[in-house]
């Protein structure tokens, strides 16, 4: 490096692949999107490559809802259209809310605990890309739990779904996956890579339980699934699907919606303050 | 290397809890130099480079990053970083690894070329995960450099390496110095910096107790070290005046001097077998090992 050389001189010099040091600081559009695009394939990948995330929550809802709408209760579905339905969305938001709840929560705790984060901040990664890009891998997980789920209901499951209602249930799946998300991320902000596990595990089992999803809830209980993401979600997969949901849709969208915005500005504050 | 200055703290101190970790602290990195930090454990040097990145905020001063707040990310563009302690995705390749780093800098090498440069080629295709703890330095090295940064800060990078990699290393960090990098290293290692740095900052209890060149730093440290062949009993000798202090290994008589030429022509005189005869100035690390002591006392 010539010693007399000031910054200006520097910051005009043309940039060539074979120089070791950057001559210009200027982010084009193009990059910023790549960089966001990069973020969002590298943990995909490496959540598609973790077997013991991947295959339950990829393959475990399906494989339920088969062992029960088909093997087990096969021929009671076939005559109850109304419990065919109710069974196929009960897993359907099982598998939304896995890859949400679990791998953003547990991997952005794991990533806090062990310095990655820390080191992200330090780089030049624009702002959220790590968070958006653990949302788009969850959308993902739930893109693929719908094909599985769409392509066993009608031939397996006897349910006959129409292609704009497959459609419309993805929309659902896809954006569905944002509260559980926010709820991973906000047990992903405050636990320790140990205790995240745990306490997502709360979170998932309480919500399949107290949500009445899978179980019909008794009537005295009922008012507790109100508080549940899990219940909005499985009400607004049922109106897509045709059948009537409790209370009108655009009251699940909202409070879907102001779980996920209340969450993960929560989330956000603390990450900013805390780390 | 000239005297624009890359990085900066002024007076800057930060606590942790009762801690004292700096205490009126003033550093620069200048452009074109390679600043190696040392300093005790504790002494502060990982809080003045996460200070210097605006990982933390300091309690009282002044951190600069290219004469901006540290937090910019336009300012972030220009640096290159490698922790101390730090886990990565173990399911991601290395190449996927430094592509990522890569994609968030505006006109960065591609993974090959910094894996060639970095001469870690041979663990491209391999998972994070299944290197050894030294490959894994070897891999953030290669991130760290990716993105071709103007300012290159390296917490602690050769620990863990076996010889042949840390030369390799030590190879490429001059290369980079060479094409107009700065560089700040904070290593325990005292011939890295002794090999490396244009500048050496030593750091004891939050502050800074001496900056300069190695020579400058050495200098610090008046005593000479002479050694010598000799049938010379140590209890005579450490009576002489200007001896610090003798010890005997075998044949061998190892005396520490505040003037060694005095004491070598006393040596001749005395003993006319003498052979083997030594006179070294004091290295990098007994200067800041009584630099820091003198610090901490």
């Amino acid at each position: 490096m010539n010693g007399t050389q000031t910054a200006g001189e520097v910051m005009d010099t043309p940039s060539v692949e074979t120089g070791i040091v950057l001559r210009t600081g200027r982010m084009t559009g193009s990059r910023l999107l790549r960089a966001y695009l990069t973020e969002a394939k590298y943990e995909s990948l490496r959540m598609l490559r973790a077997p013991a995330f991947a295959i339950p929550f990829l393959g475990l809802p399906v494989a339920l809802y088969l062992l029960f709408a088909v093997l087990l209760f096969g021929d009671a579905m076939r005559n109850d259209a109304k419990a065919a339905l109710y069974t196929f969305t009960g897993f359907d938001v099982l598998g939304v809310m896995g890859p949400g709840l679990f791998g953003f929560g547990i991997t952005l705790a794991m990533e806090r605990e062990q310095g990655l984060l820390t080191l992200k901040r330090a780089l030049p990664m624009p702002a959220g890309a790590s968070l958006l890009a653990k949302l788009l891998m969850a959308m993902l997980f739930g893109a693929v739990v719908t094909v599985t789920m769409l392509a066993a209901a009608p031939t397996l499951g006897h349910l006959p779904i129409s292609a704009g209602q497959c459609l419309a249930l993805a929309a659902v799946n896809i954006l569905g996956a944002m509260p559980f998300c926010a709820l991973g991320m906000f047990i992903g902000t405050r636990m320790s890579g140990k205790a995240a596990p745990a306490i997502a595990n709360l979170f998932y089992l309480a919500m399949i339980y107290l949500s009445g999803i899978l179980l019909p809830m008794p009537k005295s209980m009922a008012a507790i699934a109100l508080v549940s993401p899990a219940y909005h979600l499985d009400q607004l997969a049922f109106r897509v699907l045709g059948a009537a949901s409790q209370g009108p849709a655009w009251v699940h969208v909202a409070i879907l919606a102001g779980v996920t915005l209340a969450l993960t500005a929560i989330s956000v504050r603390r990450l900013a303050r805390v780390g | 290397m000239n005297n624009e200055c890359l990085a900066e703290l002024s007076g800057v101190s930060k606590r942790f809890g009762k801690i004292v970790a700096l205490d009126g602290l003033d550093l620069e990195v200048r452009r074109g130099e390679l600043l190696a930090v040392l300093g005790p454990n504790g002494a502060g040097k990982t809080t003045a480079i996460s200070l210097l990145l605006g990982l933390r905020q300091p309690d009282s001063g002044t951190a600069r990053l290219f004469g901006q707040l540290p937090l910019r990310v336009e300012t972030r563009r220009q640096v290159g970083v490698m922790m101390q302690e730090v886990t990565l995705a173990p399911e991601l390749r290395v190449r996927e690894h430094i592509d990522l780093f890569a994609s968030y800098y505006p006109d960065p090498l591609s993974a090959d070329a910094a894996m060639e440069m970095t001469d870690t080629m041979a663990l491209r295709d391999r998972p994070y995960g299944k290197l050894s703890s030294g490959q894994k330095r070897q891999a953030q090295f290669a991130m760290a450099i990716c993105g071709r940064p103007k300012l290159l800060f390296l917490d602690e990078p050769t620990v863990g390496l076996d010889i042949q990699a840390r030369e390799l290393m030590w190879a490429t960090l001059r290369q980079l110095v060479e094409e107009g990098c700065s560089i700040v290293l904070t290593t325990h290692y005292l011939e890295e910096a002794e090999s490396l740095a244009d500048r050496v900052a030593v750091l004891a209890k939050g502050r800074m107790v001496a900056s300069g060149t190695v020579s400058e730093i050495r200098a610090h440290v008046v005593r000479k070290r002479i050694s010598c062949a000799t049938t010379l009993a140590a209890d005579e000798v450490a009576t002489w005046p200007e001896v610090q202090s003798v010890s005997r290994d075998q044949q061998r008589l190892h005396i520490t001097a505040s003037h060694a030429e005095t004491v070598v022509r006393r040596l001749l005189a005395a003993d006319e077998d003498l052979e083997e005869l030594e006179v070294r100035r004091a290295g990098l690390a007994e200067a800041f090992t009584e630099l820091t002591q003198e610090a901490v006392s």
